[in-house]
């Protein structure tokens, strides 16, 4: 009786492991990063306590959790501004047109200050202005590099000279050549903007062009022998062997252009006064009022949550567009 | 006793000649010459194979055939015309298959259909593709991602897509090299269809004695580099078809393998045996001390 027993007790007891095994592996999966974005929580709200600066104490996570929601507020008491101004404005044309039928009303733009959130759309407008332009220029002249040997001898001297170069650098010269160039009684697109996509589009060019060429250059050699067995045109070669195969180092390039451009841009907004998220630092900044630094430290933990979003969707596209589906990217 | 008939006829219009084809490699020490004075000559429809050690020059000669590779002396002539640049007609079949692994196996054939259109219709080149890849019986993976395929499988498809190219002259480098034995019995089985059925003239390059007797017209066997050259060409006099198990028991048959090994392991040897080794350590320890 006792043997014919123990077997579904013993798959019972089994079952029960492996639940639990399960149920701690996802604990872990999920508590750990809790537990680390707590210690981080808990440090940063001891040592916030004990600096005072001259605009008073260094803002909390109580703080800083008070002034997103008063960021929030801010924005939608703009918003209903901005509303309440068109109504306004709709109301008053209405008017002059029963007045007058030949009248044909103006309408003019809102032009309050703006907020948190009209700031993060700027910024988000010029970084892919800015990135989509470097890596139209980027990814051909990779291609070109990793292609041809010669062309590779005459930009690389150009590449290592101009990589290092920091965008502030940069921004002086941009700003001035696009004054001086970019004239025009209607501008499609403002200067500061333009001054700034220029200023990330050239620090996004180099880790795109390198990747690519770096990875167009190392396309395995049978494949190659293949495409000339097969006779492929330049055109076809491109298309057919040497773009898919480098789909991964090119990717690999526009991630990493993708970062180094959105941290440029704060950079070169807070310099330039151009508007987006890095003026809106800068005017909290000279403004020095006691929750300045609170706003500040918003805009802190918004560009950086933006720049990982920014990174996974770079990621999702990848892992679309790559025919390998087998590697795990990360 | 006969060849085959087709031999006789075409061998005089030369189909395919190798001629005084020498090779020299750069490198930091000067030209290294890996092949020279090399003759062959090949009729229409044989197929031939080269045996030889490794590194001594196999791939080379099939590269230079190809056009992948350019002699630095002599050259290669199919059809009356001079071969200098690769193309579908000289179509190679690659040691480890080489598909592109972002197509499909039906794009992968397609792409060279597509290469080599010869002025079919579009509906024209879907039977051309799906003919050539029933012809290596791989019809049910049409639409697999190589990665997906074991290595036999990779290999048909390379073959298939050789075939497809409808060459004058397949090129075959090591083709079943990394297949374990039954897979590449199975390959072999299918070359032999294949070669009987569309008559193309094959080289192929093996190790595998076996197979390079049981396949082949003559067996091309070369000797062991720097300037490595034609050794010897055995003619494998054997009727067509030819079945693996009644070969086993085959005088003419056993013959052709030992006079290939024999060149291989005694007029080319470079297999160092253990106690030859040993032999030669305990020669040079002597001499030094009683140089000493």
């Amino acid at each position: 009786m006792m043997k014919t027993n123990i077997a579904p007790v013993i798959f019972r007891k089994i079952q029960q492991n492996v639940i639990r095994e399960r149920f701690f592996a996802g604990l872990n999966a999920m508590l750990l990063p809790i537990i680390g974005i707590l210690i981080f929580i808990a440090l940063w709200a001891a040592v916030a306590k004990n600096i005072d600066t001259s605009l008073g104490e260094f803002p909390g996570p109580t703080q800083v959790w008070e002034q997103s929601f008063i960021l929030v507020n801010e924005h939608k008491a703009q918003q209903e501004k901005a509303e309440a101004f068109y109504q306004r404005q709709e109301k008053r044309n209405a008017k002059r047109v029963a007045e007058d039928p030949d009248y044909v009303p103006t309408l003019k733009i809102f032009t309050g200050a703006p907020t948190f959130f009209d700031q993060i759309w700027t910024s988000l407008y010029t970084v892919a202005v800015g990135f989509f332009v470097a890596s139209i220029i980027a990814v051909p002249l990779g291609i070109l590099c990793g292609l041809s040997k010669g062309t590779y001898a005459a930009i690389n001297p150009l590449i290592q000279l101009f990589k290092p170069v920091s965008p502030l650098a940069w921004l002086p010269l941009v700003t001035m050549v696009v004054s001086a160039v970019y004239v025009s009684d209607d501008p499609m697109f403002s200067k500061s903007f333009i001054t700034s996509a220029v200023t990330v589009s050239l620090c996004c060019l180099w880790p795109t062009l390198i990747n690519t060429a770096v990875g167009v250059s190392s396309i395995d050699k049978d494949l190659i022998n293949v495409s000339k067995v097969l006779r492929l045109n330049a055109f076809k070669h491109v298309l057919k062997i040497v773009l898919p195969s480098s789909i991964p180092a090119i990717f690999t390039g526009l991630r990493l252009s993708l970062g180094i451009g959105w941290m440029v841009l704060i950079a070169a907004e807070m310099l330039a006064q151009n508007p987006g998220l890095g003026k809106f630092v800068w005017d909290e900044f000279q403004n020095g009022s006691s929750e300045s630094l609170a706003r500040i430290m918003v805009a802190v933990l918004t560009i950086g949550v933006i720049g990982f979003i920014l990174d996974r969707l770079m990621l999702s596209i990848q892992r679309r567009v790559s025919w390998d589906k087998s590697v795990s990217l990360r | 006793m006969t060849k085959p008939i087709q031999n006789k006829t075409s061998g005089l219009q030369r189909h395919l000649e190798l001629s005084d084809i020498g090779i020299d490699f750069p490198t930091a020490k000067g030209p290294f010459c890996a092949l020279k004075n090399l003759n062959l000559k090949i009729s229409k429809g044989e197929f031939i194979s080269l045996i030889g050690h490794s590194g001594c020059g196999k791939s080379t000669v099939l590269n230079i055939v190809a056009g992948l590779y350019q002699a630095t002396t002599g050259g290669v002539i199919l059809d009356s015309a001079e071969v200098n640049e690769p193309g579908p007609e000289r179509a190679v079949v690659f040691q480890n298959h080489s598909l592109l692994p972002w197509l499909s196996v039906y794009k992968n054939v397609e792409l060279a259909v597509k290469q080599t259109r010869n002025g079919r219709s579009r509906a024209e080149m879907k039977a051309w593709v799906e003919h050539n890849l029933d012809l290596v019986h791989m019809t049910h993976a049409a639409d697999k991602l190589p990665s997906e395929l074991s290595g036999g499988m990779k290999q048909r498809v390379g073959i298939a897509r050789a075939l497809s190219m409808q060459p004058k002259v397949l090129l075959m480098d090591e083709p079943f090299g990394a297949l374990d034995a039954l897979t590449r019995a199975h390959l072999q089985d299918s070359v032999i269809e294949i070669h009987a059925s569309l008559g193309n003239t094959v080289i192929m390059i093996t190790h595998d004695v076996d197979e390079a007797v049981l396949l082949s017209d003559r067996i091309v066997m070369m000797t062991n580099g720097p300037a490595a050259t034609i050794g010897e060409i055995l003619d494998v006099d054997l009727e067509r078809p030819r079945d693996r198990l009644e070969m086993t028991d085959n005088i003419k048959y056993n013959q052709y393998r030992h006079a290939v090994l024999t060149f291989l392991y005694e007029k080319q040897n470079k297999i160092q045996t253990v106690s030859r080794v040993k032999a030669d350590i305990a020669r040079s320890k002597k001499k030094s001390s009683s140089a000493a």
